[in-house]
C-alpha cells in the first residue's frame, strides 16, 4: 500500500465511525421516543411486541388447515361479519380444495343464510334473495358513512386484511426475513391485536393497536362460537381461527404458489448445473 | 454492426431473404461472431439479464392489462380480481411488481459495474448517456405502475412525487394541476399513468436497441480496461458468452423466483394492501426501495425547492460522469484510490436508502444530510482531483498478456474472474 492509499483508507475509516455514530444517536432517539408509549401504561408491558405465532402456511412447504380455516369461517360468520365486509371473496371460494374446502352443498347452504340484494327485476325494482354459491360476500353496510354513523368508525374490509397489515421487524431483521421467508407480520398482528385487550375496565385499550386506543370493543371471549369439532372454546383459539381464515382469505393461492414455486426453482437449479457443466467444459479450452 | 457482415446464408430462402433485408446477418454478427474480450466477469453478465427481464416485463405487463381496470372506483379490486379469478393471474402480477425490484436489481449492479470499471469513459459516452437515458425511463415507468393498484402507498406516493413540481417557481403548481389533470391525485392521473405506464416500456426498447448499438461500434469495456489489440484478445460471443449469460440469467432466476414464490409482499408495503382514500394519510408514506436514496436526498434539504433540486440533481450528475472522472485509467483494479472511494460511495448510497426508509426525526436528519452531503462531494470533488492526482498502476500490455501471464505480474488474478 502507498502513503495515499493508507490516508484514503484512514480517511474512510474516520467517516465510517463519523457516520456509526450517528446511527446510534439516531437509533437511541427513536428508542427513547417509543418508550413512554410502551413503558407508561402498566399493561402494555404485558405485550410489548407482537410474537411470531407457528402459522401452518408459513415457509417453503407452508399449507393451510382445512379444519382450522373451517372454524375459523365460523368465527368469521358469527362475530366478524357483523360489521365487517369481504367484498372480495365469493362463497364459491369456499369450495376451495386450497382453502376451506367445504362441500358443493354445504357451501350452498351457507350462502343461502346470506340475504343478497339483487335487481332490478322485472318490475324495475331491487329485491333481496338468499345468497348462492357465485355471489361475493355482502356487505353489513351499504356504505362506509352508514358503518360509521352506526358504529362510530368504519370496520375495515376483511378480504386483504392480512395482507393490509404488518409487522416491522428493523434492521438487520429485516434482512434476515428475506432468507427465512418471514411473510406473516399481518397474521401475526391481527392475532395480537384480537388478544390485545389487557385492560378489562376500558374495552377500547387495545395494546397492540397503534395509540392504543381501537373503536372496537373485544369482539371475542371464551364459549362464544360453539366449534363442533373439540377444539377448545378460548379467545386464543378463536384469535387463531379466524386469523388463518383470513390470511387464506387474502391469499387464496398461497398453496398453489409456494408449491410451483418448489418445482420452479428445483428445475431452474437442475438447468443451472447443467448449464454450468457445459460452461466450464467450454472455456477450459481458452485461457480467461 | 463492427465491421462487415461475415454471414453467409445457408439455403435458399435466406439468401433470399438476406439480399433484401440483412437482418440475419445483423443478428449473425451481433450476437454469434462479434468478438467480446476474453477476460469478462460475471459482472458483466447484467447487460444480458436486464434484457430478459425488459421482455418478461412487457409480456407480463401485456396480460395484467388485459384484466385491468384502469379507473380509480375499479382499479384496486380488478388487481384483486386478476389475484384471484384469473388463471395464473397471481403469477402474472406476482411476477410484474417484483420484476420491477429485480430490474432495478440489475440496473444498479450494471450501472456500478460501469463506473469500477470506468465503463462511461472514451470511447463510450454515449453508450453511458444511452444507458442513463434507460435509468430516467426505468424510474419514470416504475413509477407510474407502482400507482396502478390503487393502494394507499399508490395513492400519496404519486401525491408526494408529483407534489414536488409544485416547488418550481412561478409555473409550479401550473405543472403539477397539469400533470394530474386535475386539482389533485384522482382517475385522471390513475388514467394517464396507465397510458404511459404502457408506452414507456417500448421507448425502452427502442433506446435498449441505441444502446446495444453503441455498445457494438467500440465493444465491451472489460475488468482492465484497456481496448482489444489483436484477435487474441477476443472471443466469439457465440458459444462463449450465450453460455455465460445463459448460466448468470438462470442463477438470477432462482433468486427473483425465491422473491414471487415465497416472499411476494417483502418489497412491498403493506398499506398498499388498502384502497386508495384521499381522506387518510398513512403515518409513513415511503417510495418503493429503488428509490429510498433519492428520497433521502430529498427530505435532507430544508426546503422544498432546494430538495426537488438536490434529489434530481443526485440523480443527473451521474450522466456527466465522463467529464467528472478525466482519469486516463478506466478500470479500478488499477486505481488504488479510486478503489476505496467507489466502495466508500457505494456504502453512502446504501447508507442513504436505509436513511429514506426511516421517519425523518433525530439522528436521521443529521445522518441523511452528511450522506447527502458526501454522495456530492465524491462526484463534484473526490472524483475531479482524483483523477488529477492519483498515482495509478501500470497497466498490462494488452488483455491477453494479463490473461495469459507472462509478461504481466500485476493483476491478472485480479483482472479475470
Amino acid at each position: 500500500m502507498t502513503l495515499a492509499s493508507k490516508f484514503a483508507a484512514g480517511a474512510g475509516a474516520a467517516f465510517f465511525g463519523a457516520l456509526a455514530l450517528t446511527f446510534a444517536v439516531s437509533a437511541t432517539s427513536v428508542r427513547a421516543e417509543d418508550k413512554p408509549a410502551a413503558a407508561g401504561e402498566a399493561a402494555a408491558e404485558a405485550h410489548p411486541h407482537p410474537h411470531r405465532q407457528p402459522w401452518s402456511f408459513a415457509g417453503p412447504f407452508g399449507k393451510f388447515d382445512r379444519a382450522q380455516l373451517q372454524r375459523g369461517y365460523q368465527v368469521y360468520k358469527e362475530v366478524c361479519s357483523a360489521c365487517h365486509s369481504m367484498r372480495l371473496v365469493a362463497f364459491r371460494d369456499l369450495e376451495e380444495n386450497s382453502g376451506p374446502a367445504f362441500s358443493e352443498s354445504q357451501v350452498k347452504a351457507l350462502a343461502a343464510t346470506f340475504k343478497v340484494k339483487d335487481g332490478p327485476n322485472e318490475a324495475g325494482e331491487m329485491f333481496e334473495r338468499p345468497g348462492r354459491p357465485s355471489d361475493a360476500f355482502p356487505s353489513p353496510f351499504p356504505n362506509p358513512q352508514a358503518a360509521r354513523a352506526a358504529l362510530g368508525a368504519i370496520p375495515p374490509d376483511m378480504s386483504v386484511l392480512a395482507k393490509a397489515r404488518d409487522l416491522h421487524s428493523g434492521f438487520p431483521g429485516f434482512v434476515i426475513d428475506a432468507f427465512t421467508q418471514y411473510q406473516e407480520g399481518g397474521p401475526d398482528y391481527i392475532y395480537a391485536l384480537l388478544n390485545g385487550y389487557t385492560k378489562p375496565d376500558d374495552p377500547n385499550f387495545n395494546a397492540i393497536f397503534p395509540g392504543q386506543h381501537i373503536a372496537m370493543p373485544p369482539p371475542l371471549s371464551d364459549g362464544l362460537v360453539d366449534y363442533t369439532d373439540g377444539a377448545p372454546k378460548t379467545t386464543p383459539q378463536y384469535a387463531k381461527d379466524v386469523t388463518a381464515f383470513l390470511m387464506w382469505a387474502a391469499e387464496p393461492k398461497l398453496e398453489a404458489r409456494k408449491s410451483l414455486g418448489f418445482a420452479v426453482i428445483i428445475y431452474l437449479a437442475v438447468f443451472a448445473g447443467l448449464l454450468y457443466t457445459i460452461k466450464k467444459r467450454l472455456w477450459a479450452k481458452v485461457p480467461h | 454492426m463492427s465491421g462487415e457482415s461475415t454471414y453467409v446464408p445457408k439455403n435458399a430462402v435466406a439468401k433470399w431473404f438476406e439480399s433484401r433485408l440483412p437482418v440475419l446477418g445483423l443478428a449473425h454478427s451481433s450476437f454469434v461472431v462479434f468478438p467480446n474480450p476474453r477476460n469478462l466477469n460475471y459482472w458483466w453478465t447484467f447487460g444480458g439479464i436486464l434484457a430478459f427481464l425488459l421482455v418478461s416485463q412487457i409480456i407480463t405487463g401485456v396480460v395484467l392489462a388485459m384484466h385491468y381496470t384502469p379507473e380509480s372506483t375499479l382499479a384496486f379490486d380488478s388487481v384483486e380480481r386478476i389475484m384471484r379469478d384469473v388463471n395464473f393471474g397471481w403469477l402474472m402480477r406476482y411476477w410484474h411488481a417484483n420484476g420491477a425490484s429485480m430490474f432495478f436489481i440489475g440496473l444498479y449492479v450494471h450501472i456500478l459495474r460501469g463506473m469500477y470499471y470506468g465503463s462511461y469513459k472514451a470511447p463510450r459516452e454515449v453508450l453511458w448517456l444511452l444507458g442513463f437515458i434507460i435509468y430516467l425511463l426505468s424510474m419514470a415507468t416504475a413509477f407510474m405502475g407502482y400507482v396502478l393498484p390503487w393502494g394507499q402507498m399508490s395513492f400519496w406516493g404519486a401525491t408526494v412525487i408529483t407534489s414536488l413540481f409544485s416547488a418550481i417557481p412561478v409555473v409550479g403548481d401550473a405543472i403539477t394541476t397539469w400533470l394530474w389533470g386535475g386539482y389533485s391525485v384522482d382517475n385522471a392521473t390513475l388514467n394517464r399513468f396507465f397510458a404511459l405506464h404502457y408506452l414507456l416500456p417500448f421507448m425502452i426498447v427502442g433506446v435498449v436497441g441505441l444502446h446495444i448499438w453503441a455498445l457494438h461500434v467500440p465493444g465491451s469495456n472489460n475488468p482492465i480496461g484497456i481496448e482489444p489489440k489483436s484477435a487474441k484478445d477476443t472471443l466469439p460471443f457465440h458459444p462463449y458468452f450465450t453460455v455465460k449469460d445463459g448460466f448468470a440469467l438462470t442463477l438470477f432466476l432462482i433468486f427473483y423466483a425465491w422473491f414471487v414464490f415465497y416472499i411476494p409482499n417483502y418489497l412491498g408495503h403493506a398499506d398498499n394492501y388498502i384502497e386508495a382514500n384521499p381522506l387518510v394519510t398513512p403515518p409513513h408514506i415511503v417510495p418503493e426501495w429503488y428509490y429510498l436514496p433519492f428520497y433521502a436526498i430529498l427530505r435532507s434539504v430544508p426546503s422544498k425547492l432546494g430538495g426537488f433540486l438536490a434529489m434530481f440533481g443526485a440523480v443527473l450528475i451521474v450522466a456527466v460522469l465522463p467529464w467528472l472522472d478525466s482519469s486516463k485509467v478506466k478500470s479500478a483494479v488499477y486505481r488504488p484510490l479510486f478503489r476505496i472511494f467507489f466502495w466508500i460511495f457505494v456504502v453512502d448510497a446504501v447508507l442513504l436508502g436505509y436513511i429514506g426508509s426511516q421517519p425523518p426525526e433525530g439522528g436521521a436528519v443529521i445522518a441523511g444530510r452528511l450522506l447527502t452531503a458526501y454522495y456530492f462531494i465524491h462526484f463534484l470533488v473526490i472524483l475531479p482531483l482524483l483523477s488529477r492526482f492519483e498515482p495509478t498502476r501500470p497497466l498490462p500490455a494488452s488483455i491477453s498478456d494479463a490473461v495469459l501471464g507472462d509478461s504481466a505480474k500485476a493483476e491478472p488474478a485480479l483482472a479475470s474472474h
